[in-house]
């Protein structure tokens, strides 16, 4: 397993594309999520907006950056044939996708932790000055705050898990683009069908969505009126990376490479 | 130019020209062979037409019992309106003239929302509240008139049919500065006028009203739309949106010359049923005459729009999954080329570059084409019938606006095909290409329409510059100056007209094109 990892580490870490990568994901979270923050105005002092959601826009752009990410850590070595000669030196082939889920976790948490960090940051020194800050009745987004932390660290955990789902996605399609493209597909379309829906339709499609679920791990205020709590919405995101992991895994063992 | 100048064609251009035919044939056998793709545009047509069925077929909103079956409103050009106001009316023959002095407008709004106090009605400025002069067909909904009024906000304007609208005098009225109106009819022509004083008159506008009946009602009326602060979040656009409200004007020096046959003055209340017409707790409709002065309350509006109908667009949600399955195939078009090195052969074969990216754009945009039309039409041909027969109401748009809708949707997927080609050309990696267009597609719309996580003005923007300004096409219910309300992307009102946001869809997708046929020149393959 060691030498599994070692081996993917040095696989991924040596590809030009990843550093630019993982700069593109907390580059591009934290200037939309700026621009979002710059671009909210509250002049009553009395609208709904939560100051962590809009501070974490961003991650609904950077989240396919990431994706992309795991998704070429799998299907790179399948455009390539590289991953005969990667399952010649490891047989097992859990093992393979074992290293690879834990070296993207690996990359993935500094990229997002710097993201989501930034980003509050930036919420925090901007939302102020436009309606929403401490003196209109908003708590500050400080790490000190218990429900700020949590959606701090739970965009890391999110964005983690977007990784996992798109490298067991991409195991079990293993063609880049339509990979990438099943997996934006599965994040971006729940909210979109779900409008389509009755009321009731519209709040499990939101339950069950990977994304509309995963996001209500940043909501701070007004939690009732989300369509599914914090933590179970990370756990139904956690299922389907799951889900997506032990699909890929299995496919993995049972095909020819 | 002369017929002499024309030099006959070279038989070389003819070859070309076969050529072209042979390099078109040649990219349609290497997409149809693939039986994944042709899977892939298949099943993205049949689900974008089985969304559009679900949404007919589900059961309606706000009647759980069964069918609500709505009535619509139409007005004379067989838009939807929303007709409720209060009339205090007498008979009018051909020729005749309306003067009367407006000395105040006061509204009302419905408090019971507010967290403040126990239902009641509080003072507030509505923009649009009306109250002046009207002549019309008759009391039944959506009947033909022409009126001239004083509004909350908007001055003294002329208004008529609905979607007419013409300013008149600027400021509001109250007892320091009363409004003059005048109504003259003769046989179709309706001329409003208004003044400052009851002396110098200016027209504001004459409008004919085709087929107007012999004799029509004509005076008095005030109305009011539901209203909802600026700022407050809670507006999603429309006339129905926002609390109850109702208008009080008060008219005197009332004078009538002409054909006025001899029925005296009565009221009647206008509106489509309980559920178009809404007043404040405690308010009702009515007038009351004391002298020469009339008071008159009234509320609801007569404006274009509509209350509880679905605009097609809204059969058109599957349109989204098809979209990826297409820019994947877009993508994958021209990528998997570079991948497998065929493009190497591809360009042996026909050395002339441009063409073989031309090739490649006529093939996948017009198979994308043929996917969005069939995904469409099947959603908005079948749905609209289950959405009617399940008790739901259509919004009325005329037949050019469903086939914009229909045949624009397949524009649209066909122009985000070639973009996806575009672009893939640029990037030659499949990935990449496909994450670029989703995110500059899907991604925008989402933030702006979808979720929305963005303010109203950001999400403007961003539809007016990213390629996702295309979806615009799919618009249904104008969006009117004359009719209170937050016309944001996520009701479903794009900034940019339906023709205007395809053609920003269309400068992106030429851009990329024209850049992949430079690259694909300069670099080598």
């Amino acid at each position: 397993m060691r030498h599994a990892l070692h081996a993917e580490w040095t696989k991924l870490r040596s590809l030009a594309s990843t550093p630019w990568l993982l700069l593109a994901a907390a580059l591009l979270t934290i200037v939309v999520s700026a621009a979002a923050a710059a671009a909210t105005r509250c002049p009553a002092g009395a609208c709904a907006d939560d100051p962590a959601r809009i501070s974490l826009t961003g991650i609904y752009l950077g989240q396919a950056v990431i994706a992309v990410l795991a998704v070429l850590a799998v299907s790179g070595e399948y455009g390539t044939g590289l991953i005969r000669l990667t399952l010649a030196a490891t047989p097992r082939r859990l093992a393979v996708l074992a290293a690879k889920a834990i070296v993207v976790t690996g990359l993935t948490v500094p990229a997002a932790a710097a993201a989501a960090g930034a980003s509050l940051l930036a919420g925090r020194l901007i939302l102020p000055g436009h309606g929403i800050g401490p003196s209109h009745g908003y708590p500050a987004l400080s790490f000190s705050d218990g429900p700020v932390l949590r959606a701090g660290l739970g965009s890391v955990l999110y964005l983690v898990l977007i990784a996992l789902l798109s490298l067991g996605a991409a195991t079990a399609l293993r063609d880049a683009a339509t990979a990438i493209g099943v997996v934006l597909g599965l994040l971006y379309l729940f909210p979109i069908i779900a409008a389509v829906g009755t009321a009731t339709v519209s709040r499990h499609l939101e339950q069950i969505g990977p994304m509309t679920a995963g996001m209500a791990i940043v909501a701070t205020t007004g939690l009732s009126s989300q369509p599914i709590s914090p933590w179970a919405g990370i756990g139904v995101l956690a299922a389907w990376a799951g889900g997506a992991l032990l699909l890929g895994g299995i496919l993995l063992r049972l095909r020819d490479a | 130019m002369s017929a002499a100048t024309l030099t006959p064609p070279r038989p070389g251009t003819a070859c070309g020209h076969d050529g072209f035919a042979r390099l078109l044939h040649a990219e349609w056998t290497k997409f149809r062979t693939v039986r994944g793709w042709v899977i892939a545009v298949i099943v993205a047509a049949l689900v974008t037409m089985l969304l559009g069925v679900y949404a007919g077929a589900r059961s309606q909103e706000g009647c759980p019992g069964g069918p609500c079956h709505y009535t619509i409103a139409t007005g004379p050009g067989g838009e939807a309106v929303t007709d409720a106001y209060y009339l205090v009316h007498r008979p009018l023959a051909a020729h005749g003239t309306i003067t009367v002095r407006v000395t105040s407008l006061a509204t009302v709004i419905d408090s019971g929302l507010s967290p403040q106090g126990p239902s009641g009605t509080q003072p507030a400025l509505v923009p649009w509240s009306k109250a002046g002069l009207i002549i019309t067909a008759g009391p039944g909904q959506g009947a033909a008139y022409a009126a001239v009024m004083v509004t909350g906000a908007h001055g003294t304007r002329m208004q008529w049919n609905y979607a007419g609208d013409a300013p008149g005098l600027a400021g509001g009225v109250s007892a320091a500065a009363p409004r003059w109106l005048r109504l003259a009819r003769a046989g179709d022509v309706i001329t409003g006028s208004d003044s400052a004083d009851g002396t110098s008159w200016a027209t504001i506008a004459a409008v004919t009203l085709p087929g107007l009946a012999p004799t029509v009602q004509a005076g008095l009326f005030a109305t009011s739309p539901g209203y909802t602060a600026p700022g407050s979040q809670q507006l999603t656009g429309g006339s129905s949106s926002g609390a109850p409200t109702d208008a009080t004007a008060a008219f005197d020096r009332v004078s009538l010359r002409g054909g006025w046959p001899g029925s005296p003055w009565a009221g009647t209340p206008v509106n489509g049923g309980p559920t178009s017409i809404s007043y404040p707790a405690g308010a009702t409709a009515g007038y009351h005459q004391a002298g020469g002065t009339f008071t008159v309350t009234g509320s609801g509006d007569i404006a274009p729009g509509v209350t509880g109908a679905t605009p097609a667009d809204a059969l058109l949600a599957g349109l989204f999954v098809g979209l990826i399955a297409v820019i994947v195939l877009g993508a994958l078009f021209i990528t998997a080329e570079y991948r497998r090195r065929l493009i190497r052969v591809t360009l042996a074969a026909s050395p002339r570059r441009g063409r073989v990216l031309a090739a490649k754009a006529i093939v996948v945009g017009a198979v994308a084409f043929a996917a969005g039309l069939a995904g469409s039409a099947g959603a908005v041909l079948l749905g609209i019938p289950l959405l009617t027969g399940n008790g739901g109401a259509i919004y009325p748009a005329s037949r050019l606006t469903d086939v914009r809708v229909i045949a624009g949707t397949a524009a649209l997927v066909a122009v985000l095909a070639v973009f996806a080609l575009g672009v893939g050309a640029i990037l030659r990696h499949g990935a990449a290409t496909v994450t670029v267009v989703i995110t500059a597609v899907i991604l925008p719309y989402l933030l702006a329409a979808g979720l929305p996580v963005l303010p109203a003005g950001a999400a403007d923007w961003v539809l007016r510059i990213t390629p996702a300004a295309g979806f615009a096409i799919r618009q249904v219910i104008p969006a009117y100056p004359q009719v209170a309300g937050s016309y944001t992307p996520s009701g479903d009102y794009f900034p940019l007209a339906p023709w205007a946001g395809l053609a920003v869809t269309c400068a992106w997708a030429a851009i990329a094109l024209l850049l992949a046929a430079f690259l694909l020149r300069r670099r080598d393959a």
